[in-house]
């Protein structure tokens, strides 16, 4: 076993955190080699060093001031809470509502009488429409007056009688 | 039966104010103990161990116990860390040339050394700053994430594969990390590792 692979397991065997097949491996590489012995020792040493530097203790007010600074935190809303009730919003609302139930309880001004012959009259405008729509035209159409007056039912049978003869000829 | 960190997590998450009180108590101490030891001042130390503990309250809503409570915790406080050593190196440079000659450090008072003090036995009382000093200084000159790694193995008692996590690399490369830094810490501290051995 190389000292260079032990070098990475010697403070966790100094540590007591090698695992029981790695501690075996490590302590027969010890009684072999004086150099990783003499680490291992040296290591415990300045383990034992570190352990001589005194702990120190939060001050008084430590615990206060983290307190205040979670007080101070700003309370994280959920989307959802845009629906809560909020004194603002409750009153805005009720108010809302007294004035559209004030508006509908009011009587009002003009009350339009319902008939049959209204409907009845509207329903011959609806029929007459195309009539209206060409009103203007109709009025100002001049040739309307030019047409000649109508005739009888006989005069018009000698007419259609007449072209008959000559083609016997 | 004391309920665990990841109880206490989820329960603070349902809104049980109290539960992040009890783990507030829980690790104010490890948390400001290991920030000082990374920045070397108690003040800017509280201050981060807030901002620690306000980050794990505002992301209450989104825990999930994937983890173990401590690697988050200290995941935060370790990224903290080295920004807040990265920041004021400049800083504590200028400090450090300035300083006046202080006893112990680690109590929070960095009294200025009194010839005068009334210790029952100053010699040996001076003799033991020293040795405090020299270790905190030995530790102070540890690269950062060689210092993070060795104060919270050394401090909080993390597994390595926990350690791993915290420092984002693997665990073999946070075991070359340790060796390292004990490598440099056993240099620097040479003469008293010899007079620990003897």
């Amino acid at each position: 076993m190389s000292c260079n692979r032990m070098e990475s397991r010697i403070l966790p065997y100094v540590d007591g955190r090698l695992k029981a097949a790695e501690m075996k491996e490590m302590e027969a590489h010890l009684k072999t080699c004086a150099a990783c012995e003499l680490r291992v020792s040296e290591f415990r040493a300045v383990s034992g060093l570190l352990d001589e530097m005194p702990q120190i203790e939060p001050s008084g007010a430590f615990d206060a001031r983290v307190r205040a600074r979670v007080a101070a935190e700003p309370v994280k809303q959920s989307w959802w809470s845009v629906f809560a009730p909020s004194p603002r919003v409750a009153f805005a609302a009720s108010m809302l509502l007294l004035a559209m139930v004030w508006l509908g309880s009011r009587p009002t001004d003009t009350v339009t009488p319902v008939n049959n012959g209204g409907v009845e009259q509207e329903a011959q405008v609806m029929s007459d429409l195309p009539v209206l729509e060409n009103l203007d035209v109709l009025s100002n159409f001049d040739a309307l007056s030019d047409l000649p007056s109508p005739v009888s039912d006989d005069s018009n049978q000698q007419q259609q009688q007449q072209p008959d003869s000559s083609t016997d000829m | 039966m004391a309920r665990s960190d990841v109880q206490l997590m989820l329960d603070v998450k349902a809104g049980d104010e109290q539960s992040f009180a009890l783990l507030l108590h829980r690790y104010r101490s490890p948390l400001v103990n290991f920030l000082y030891r990374m920045v070397r001042n108690r003040e800017q130390a509280e201050d981060l161990a807030q901002e620690v503990f306000i980050r794990v309250y505002r992301a209450r809503e989104d825990y999930v116990p994937s983890a173990k409570f401590t690697t988050w915790l200290f995941r935060i406080a370790t990224n903290l860390a080295l920004n807040s050593v990265r920041d004021t190196r400049h800083q504590r440079m200028e400090l450090s040339l300035d300083a006046p000659v202080t006893t112990d450090a680690e109590d929070g008072d960095e009294r200025t050394l009194d010839v005068a003090d009334k210790h029952p036995d100053i010699e040996q009382h001076l003799v033991e700053e020293a040795r405090k000093k020299m270790i905190r200084h030995a530790i102070d000159k540890l690269p950062e994430k060689q210092r993070a790694a060795v104060l919270l193995h050394k401090y909080q008692e993390l597994d390595y594969n926990e350690i791993a996590k915290i420092m984002e690399c693997s665990e073999s490369a946070l075991k070359s990390l340790l060796f390292r830094a004990y490598e440099t810490l056993r240099v620097e501290l040479a003469p008293l590792v010899a007079g620990a051995k003897s």
